[in-house]
């Protein structure tokens, strides 16, 4: 089986567990070259879970993950850690290395993987750092750093290599409205200008929803719909009508599954004499 | 600047390990870094080696001159047989010379103690001592001395 | 008694597990030759974990030789040999309470503080985030901390030796008036350079490869929560500390039991 050109990242019957939990389902995503795509759904639905079987670092239970034309699940050691070179991905923390300043941080992945003369190295990390609007910062530790800055210090670090995919693990999460606003149009100004491939995990609509151009909606291990914003917003699936405009009871239900509410607060004696002797 | 004092300090933690390691050589085990000192080999045939140990001291008027280098038995007459590594200057030791078991202080380590003849031939490298007396047994001493009288 | 045997077994399976996994990582981390470009990620490790080690080290190793030389010559002079008291402090030192108290310690000072960081590491996706960059944690992180105990830990050994030594001797002969010639000269006679020495050294370096291993294997095997990572710390002390006692009981009857 081959990959469609037009796909950077093709994902077919894809089979994954956890322990007894099913995370994925005999799962096909589409990732389009060029284009930002945004993988939404539920807290908890294993959208991260995707991210890391993209990039390798687990192993389906099922299914081909093709990425740029190499099936990742059967690679070789080597032949991973190489293609990773060419995918940068922004951790949900940032995860910025604490012990080096945000230059060193920045300049980390050219120290390793290349052997340019220091002078080059400097330029490229100025380059990469203006580019997120943090050149000033160069001297600081991760620690001086605001929630919102360590995150665009490691998108810098994330396209040091010039990758030609970038992945970002629920960049919008626990920021502020303005660091949140300079993160979306990040995304999209690096998307164009680089020429990448961006996957975006989030649930946040409105964020995601303003820059992405490729949607997929996963829940229950399965992916509810897939394509266009517009095409999502008019589709017919209750789950998605329920996802996209944040509804509080649908096929999602609001209760967690329980026994009959009246016959439940009847039997409470029993129940509690019984909870208290578990203890 | 800040990797040149950690690159200093970790040399300097270096150092003291290497210099750990020749002070607990010389200072602590008393090795002496000059080669070994050449020797030669003598023999002594004994009836009781009780308590010797192998490096044990031999000594001459107090003085160490060897070490005991093995102690093996002889099968054919069942007598204990000491192999001694003796300094090669001393190579005056008459030929009539006789090894004794002595102990240091009452309770002490065991050493041989040689005490040097009369003959003007000295001992050479494999020789025998002429005679040679065996370890004090205390126990033997004293059950002695009782049943004699 | 069924539901005991079963939990039983599956508790062995699991260390049994465990220790498979501690095994691979191991192999998976020294394996591959070293790159001159690690040399400088060795000396960092060398730093935090062999010289700021070094102050507890000294403190510990001289009042040890302080103790010993006074309850040596306490218990020798009653039986007018405390001239012995310096073969007494080198040999105890030297075979024993150097290479163990010493790691006790590095499993104390540096252990548990490598296994914390390592944990942090992961906690913080830095371990994932490395991966990622197509660079393996095992080579970049793990290695060079393991390389750095491993050399650290007879260094350490041996400085406490010397300088519990030369506590002993400030106790036995400037205190307590012991000959000093006499305190050497027995010390030479009795102390082995092979015997004694040399398995002292090769000692610590079993135990210095065996609480980096646990320690750095602890953090990377840690569950990346707060909770996680202050049971990990909390495990490198306590296995660190009895496999140090356990291995130098059959260390100790290897080198100098008498069969």
């Amino acid at each position: 089986m081959t990959q469609n050109p037009s796909n950077y990242v093709e994902v077919r019957g894809l089979t994954f567990a956890r322990g007894d939990r099913l995370i994925y389902d005999n799962v096909d995503i589409d990732i389009p070259k060029g284009k930002v795509t945004t993988i939404m759904g539920p807290s908890g639905t294993g959208k991260t879970t995707l991210l890391k079987l993209i990039g390798g670092q687990l192993k389906p239970d099922k299914g081909d993950i093709w990425v740029n034309g190499f099936n990742v699940p059967k690679l070789k050691r080597k032949e991973l850690y190489e293609l990773r070179e060419r995918m940068g991905m922004l951790f949900q923390s940032g995860a910025l290395f604490s012990d080096i300043n945000v230059f060193e941080n920045v300049a980390f992945p050219l120290r390793i993987h290349t052997q340019l003369p220091e002078a080059m190295i400097r330029d490229l990390v100025l380059m990469k750092l203006h580019a997120v609007g943090l050149r000033g910062a160069r001297d600081l530790m991760p620690s001086e750093l605001s929630g919102g800055m360590a995150r665009r210090v490691a998108l810098a670090r994330a396209i040091s290599m010039d990758p030609e995919m970038v992945m970002y693990d629920e960049p919008f999460t626990g920021q502020d409205p303005i660091a949140m606003g300079v993160i979306v149009q990040l995304i999209r100004l690096l998307n164009d200008a680089l020429g990448l491939t961006s996957v975006v995990v989030s649930h946040d609509i409105q964020e995601s929803l303003s820059i992405t151009d490729h949607l997929c909606i996963v829940a229950d291990g399965k992916v509810m719909g897939q394509g266009s914003p517009q095409e999502l917003r008019s589709s017919g699936n209750a789950f998605v009508k329920q996802f996209l405009n944040g509804l509080p009871d649908g096929p999602v239900p609001f209760h967690f599954p329980a026994t009959d509410y009246a016959e439940d607060l009847l039997r409470g004696d029993q129940d509690a004499g019984f909870s208290t002797k578990a203890w | 600047m800040r990797i040149r004092t950690l690159e200093i300090s970790v040399g300097a933690f270096i150092v003291a390990g290497i210099g750990a390691l020749f002070l607990l050589a010389l200072e602590v085990s008393g090795l002496s870094l000059s080669p070994t000192q050449d020797t030669y080999k003598l023999y002594a045939e004994f009836t009781d080696v009780g308590g010797l140990r192998v490096r044990g001291k031999v000594s001459l008027s107090g003085v160490t001159i060897g070490r005991v280098n093995s102690i093996s038995l002889d099968p054919k007459s069942s007598k204990a047989v000491v192999e001694m590594d003796i300094d090669a200057d001393v190579n005056y030791l008459s030929s009539d010379s006789v090894a004794v078991i002595s102990t240091a202080g009452l309770l002490g380590e065991k050493y041989i103690n040689v005490s040097i003849g009369g003959d003007e031939e000295a001992l050479k490298e494999g020789d025998f001592f002429y005679s040679t007396q065996g370890a004090l047994n205390l126990e033997k001493l004293i059950s002695d001395f009782a049943t004699s009288k | 008694m069924l539901d005991f045997l079963q939990r039983l077994g599956r508790n062995a399976l699991l260390s049994l597990g465990s220790l498979g996994r501690a095994g691979i990582f191991l192999v998976g981390s020294l394996l591959g030759a070293p790159r001159m470009k690690g040399l400088p990620l060795l000396l960092k490790q060398l730093y935090s974990v062999g010289v700021l080690s070094l102050v507890i080290i000294v403190v510990s190793g001289l009042f040890i030789g302080m103790v010993l030389g006074l309850q040596g010559y306490n218990i020798l002079v009653d039986y007018g040999s405390e001239q012995a008291i310096g073969q007494m402090i080198a040999l105890t030192l030297v075979r024993e309470l150097g290479p163990v108290v010493t790691a006790l310690l590095f499993a104390g000072r540096a252990g548990s503080a490598l296994t914390a960081e390592i944990g942090l590491m992961k906690a913080t996706e830095q371990l994932s985030s490395l991966e990622m960059m197509g660079v393996d944690p095992l080579r970049q992180i793990i290695a060079p901390r393991l390389l750095a105990g491993f050399i650290a830990m007879p260094m350490l050994a041996m400085i406490f030796s010397v300088v519990g030594v030369w506590g002993g001797k400030m106790v036995g002969v400037e205190w307590l008036g012991v000959y000093e010639g006499s305190f050497w000269s027995n010390m030479q006679a009795s102390v082995d350079f092979s015997d004694d020495i040399l398995n002292g050294i090769i000692k610590s370096i079993v135990f210095g490869v065996v609480c980096t291993w646990i320690a750095v294997f602890q953090g990377y095997d840690s569950v990346p929560t707060s909770e996680g990572i202050s049971s990990a710390t909390t495990k490198t002390v306590v296995y660190s500390s009895l496999a140090v006692l356990g291995l130098d009981f059959i260390l100790t009857a290897v080198m100098f039991g008498d069969f």
